[in-house]
């Protein structure tokens, strides 16, 4: 699997994603920086660091979405080549268009840094093929925006299309406004693009991919992209 | 030019003694600009002229510190050419004033302090005293305070890691905020400030200077009152985005072999930064100010000189790599300058457009600025308080409402706010003894913590100092760390005050002592005086930061109870009964705030700790929680709740119950032990010499002692985890 970093001024997860990638595949992935006007021939999978790009002083990844870089990572999205958006890249590629939606102030407008319980409700993509549907995760989140709204016609559209990839949950997989941590919709903590091929989530999967770091629910999803992509 | 009148004198906080010898010094009239600086340089703030002659008593070597105090940040060896570098910096009166900006840029601060040493910052921690939670204010300053390390530490991507909260009537008008980075170097990239080479170009890089914290240094160096308010304008604007800028194209240019000597420029700005590069090289330096990057239009040399605009370093180049350094910046978009050169001539000529607006000796100013030797008076002994004259409660009741009070209650609520895992290396997070953060790709890691009990130190400023040291040691050796170093964040009142200078003195030669029974130097530290709002002083609060090393991360231990019916044994008791002294169980439960603190047995504290990390590391246990603030059954609550185990408890020491279970001596540990195993770990710590005896097993989900009722572990839980959040959503 070829794989690609992006860096902004002001990621702050580019090298914990790395780190997660090279642990999955044993190749550290080509760090790209946000000025870059063309990315490498035959890249597999691009991934989009949490951090605050730009410094977030505006909307939350609206900055990055206009960078040069993302120019050359919405074509290679179109061509199909996969790519993970993780907390400000989850809100990078909202800004960008590549998914649907929007990522609002957390509703009780603080940051938030715990592990949650996910519940996997999309198992079809290269992401999330390993786990199962229903199956409950517990990832870490770190964010002040990721309340996701949409409005109701497109709720219906993205709930319709299976685009839902995780919503937050409780221990036992209850999905309720109770286990809402930040306000959003339907709960809903990760999204994909129609074709799959794009995922978004502000759930980080890359802070726990090892027993000593308190879990290892994120391993497999990078080894799936691995084993998919390679 | 103005004419300095003793007004003019008066208002940049410099006697009439001072400026006699400001004049000697100069040997004419100073100009605005030159008493601008002589005013910040000879802050109590930047100049330590309270503190030096005491600070200078306590240990600062040891074979593995590489650096003690006077450089940004004291740097130890943490082996395979790793040194860990770290500092404990005040920003207390900004952060009552503004508390969101006077915490963040507190935080930024301390962060430069690090990463000017050549070492990538991968933990902070902060020490926070606020005033009482009835007070008007607290909630507000509690929330700007808790918003601005987030808001500032999350952006920049260092994990927040650890702390710790104290909640107090005499911070009510001068609440501490005291931040703590710890970086991580390579032994041959370590970065000092001592400028050298005549010629050599001086640049300065990073944010544009404003009119923003002019004159910092010198309200953090003077008592409050009620027109402190009026000060919000001195204090500084934090940007953590063009830190985080900082830092990557700091880190790439000191890849590179380009830099002499860098400084941060934090407290007095550029004034201090290049007295003290220049001090340090014994070198002169002309600056040319109209080179320096302005925020604002209309600037003079002295707001220049004294700004406190936040994310700015000043260099010194190699000549022929300012292109080189300049391209790295600019790929960072930061401002790079070369705004002088290092002379010969031992002196600062500072120039307006090719005008000389200032001419300065270097070393009378840095080096040779007032030292004074404060009158103090000892703080007389407090009588001990006799566990029979102390009201006792059952049990469950006084444990209920010690879990529930402001000093003991659940931190999450603060700490869920803080990015504590970002860096992909936080193996023990906040909540711990002290937390762990692993040295990037290996299996060490640092075990760091601050720790300090300011009613102890009130009361006893000798034992009080002994006691937050020997607590950070124990917090480090309870993860299993061997604590390598400290540093000491020294907050106290007004100086001029004996029995304020006295408790100075008295936490310094604890502090000291300490130092030496633990093998545990003080490699850098900071001092806050003046901590007084209308003649009220602070508890003195000697924060401790304390730095150790996990050698090996698979050999550790952690607070929670991992299995059923593991035996509890209690390491260090002895024949001790239980001192109830300044403890909490006498303030929350009894109302009374007196007598003297618990004793610190320096030589016990050692061998007991020694002791139980060599437990932890032969494997023996994985389960441990020092003794600290509400004694051993707040311990052994919290064992329980972090883990929703409960635990049956046999105490009897021949004492009273009361002074048993929240009588706070120190030097003591709760460890959890297979059934199996535990009489070997008996006989060892007979055979060394180290108190132990049993005091129960784990399991169930409630917990007893002697018998009779049992509470469950989960009502514990909610009562410790609600007073925070219930507190901070009402009113405000």
């Amino acid at each position: 699997m070829k794989a690609a970093v992006i860096v902004f001024p002001g990621s702050n997860c580019d090298r914990d994603l790395a780190v997660a990638l090279e642990k999955s595949s044993g190749k550290a992935p080509i760090m790209l920086w946000h000025r870059e006007t063309e990315v490498p021939q035959g890249l597999d999978l691009i991934a989009v660091p949490g951090g605050f790009s730009y410094g977030d002083y505006l909307r939350s990844g609206a900055m990055a979405a206009h960078s040069p870089v993302m120019r050359e990572v919405k074509r290679m999205a179109e061509k199909g080549v996969r790519v993970l958006g993780v907390c400000n890249g989850f809100q990078i590629l909202t800004e960008a268009g590549l998914l649907p939606g929007a990522l609002m102030r957390n509703r009780d407008l603080k940051f938030i840094c715990r592990d949650v319980h996910l519940k996997v409700e999309n198992t079809e993509t290269a992401f999330t093929r390993p786990y199962t549907k229903g199956q409950v995760v517990r990832f870490p989140v770190a964010h002040h925006d990721g309340n996701f709204f949409a409005d109701d016609e497109l709720l219906k559209r993205i709930e319709g299309n299976g685009q839902v990839a995780f919503r937050y949950a409780g221990a036992d997989g209850t999905v309720s406004d109770a286990t809402n941590i930040n306000g959003s919709r339907n709960n809903i903590a990760g999204i994909v693009n129609g074709k799959g091929t794009v995922l978004g989530m502000m759930p980080h999967p890359e802070r726990l991919i090892e027993p000593k770091l308190g879990g290892a629910d994120g391993k497999p999803m990078f080894d799936a992209l691995v084993e998919a992509l390679s | 030019m103005s004419k300095i009148t003793p007004e003019i004198v008066a208002q940049h906080g410099l006697t009439a003694d001072e400026y006699k010898l400001v004049l000697d010094i100069m040997g004419r009239e100073p100009n605005l600009t030159e008493l601008g600086i002589f005013s910040v340089m000879w802050s109590e703030h930047c100049s330590y002229k309270s503190s030096k002659k005491w600070l200078k008593t306590l240990p600062t070597k040891a074979p593995w510190v590489i650096c003690g105090p006077g450089e940004n940040a004291g740097v130890i060896d943490i082996g395979e050419n790793l040194a860990a570098i770290f500092k404990m910096e005040s920003h207390n009166h900004p952060s009552f004033i503004e508390p969101y900006q006077g915490a963040a840029t507190g935080v930024g601060g301390i962060l430069r302090d690090v990463f000017t040493m050549g070492a990538r910052p991968v933990a902070n921690l902060n020490a926070l005293r606020f005033g009482s939670p009835d007070h008007a204010k607290t909630r507000h300053l509690v929330s700007g305070v808790v918003s601005g390390i987030g808001g500032y530490g999350n952006c920049v991507g260092v994990p927040t890691v650890g702390g710790e909260v104290n909640f107090h009537s005499s911070y009510n008008g001068n609440i501490l905020v005291n931040a703590m980075t710890v970086g991580v170097a390579q032994q041959d990239k370590i970065f000092y400030s001592a400028a050298a080479g005549i010629g050599n170009p001086v640049v300065y890089v990073g944010s544009k200077t404003g009119r923003d914290g002019i004159h910092g240094a010198t309200m953090a160096s003077a008592e409050f009152n009620a027109d402190s308010e009026e000060k919000r304008p001195t204090v500084q604007v934090g940007d953590p985005f063009t830190e985080k800028l900082l830092i990557e194209a700091c880190m790439e240019l000191m890849a590179t072999d380009a830099i002499v000597a860098i400084q941060d420029m934090g407290a007095a700005g550029l004034t201090s930064s290049s007295f003290e590069m220049a001090s340090k090289g014994g070198m002169g330096v002309e600056l040319e100010l109209d080179k320096v990057p302005m925020r604002e239009t209309g600037m003079t040399p002295y707001e220049l000189m004294l700004s406190e605009s936040q994310e700015r370093m000043l260099m010194v180049l190699v000549p022929g790599k300012e292109d080189m350094a300049r391209a790295i910046f600019e790929k960072w978009e930061l401002d790079f300058a070369v705004i002088g050169t290092l002379t010969d001539t031992g002196r600062m000529v500072l120039k307006w457009h090719g005008e000389v607006v200032g001419d300065l000796p270097i070393d009378p100013l840095a080096a040779a600025s007032p030292e004074y030797d404060r009158p103090w008076i000892p703080t007389p002994k407090a009588p001990e308080v006799q566990p029979s004259d102390v009201t006792e409660l059952a049990w469950n009741e006084a444990l209920a409402r010690l879990i529930a009070s402001p000093d003991l209650a659940s931190r999450r609520w603060i700490w869920e706010q803080y990015d504590h895992m970002v860096m992909g290396d936080t193996v023990g997070r906040p909540g711990g003894d002290a937390s762990v953060v692993r040295l990037h790709r290996s299996n060490r890691g640092l075990a760091v913590t601050t720790d300090c009990t300011p009613r102890y130190v009130k009361a006893d400023p000798v034992e009080g100092g002994k006691q937050a040291v020997a607590e950070t040691w124990r917090n480090i050796t309870a993860v299993g760390g061997r604590p390598l170093a400290i540093t000491d964040n020294m907050n106290f009142g007004n100086p001029e005050k004996p029995e304020i200078m006295g408790q100075f003195v008295g936490a310094c030669q604890g502090i000291g002592e300490a130092c030496i029974a633990l093998d545990y130097p003080v490699v850098s530290g900071n001092v806050s005086l003046y901590n007084e709002t209308a003649g009220q002083a602070i508890l003195p609060t000697p924060a401790i930061g304390g730095v150790g090393l996990v050698d090996d991360l698979d050999k550790t231990a952690s607070i929670p109870f991992k299995a059923e019916g593991q035996v509890l044994v209690l390491f260090g008791q002895g024949d001790r009964k239980g001192w109830l002294g300044q403890s909490l169980y006498l303030r929350e439960i009894a109302g009374r705030e007196e007598g003297a603190p618990p004793p610190v047995d320096l030589v016990l504290e050692r061998k007991v700790g020694d002791f139980v990390r060599g437990v932890i590391t032969a494997s023996d246990t994985n389960t441990v929680h020092d003794i600290a603030d509400g004694g051993l059954l707040v311990a052994v609550a919290e064992m329980a709740m972090s883990s929703g185990i409960g635990a049956a408890l046999t105490v009897d020491f021949g004492g009273p119950l009361h002074a048993a279970l929240f009588g706070e001596d120190q030097a003591r540990y709760v460890v959890a032990v297979d059934a199996a195993k535990v009489d070997a770990v008996l006989a060892q710590a007979a055979a060394a010499g180290v108190p132990a005896v049993k005091i129960g097993v784990t399991g169930g989900d409630a917990l007893s002692v002697n018998g009779g009722v049992a509470v469950p572990v989960k009502a514990l839980r909610d009562a410790n985890e609600a007073w925070l959040p219930e507190y901070m959503s009402h009113g405000a």
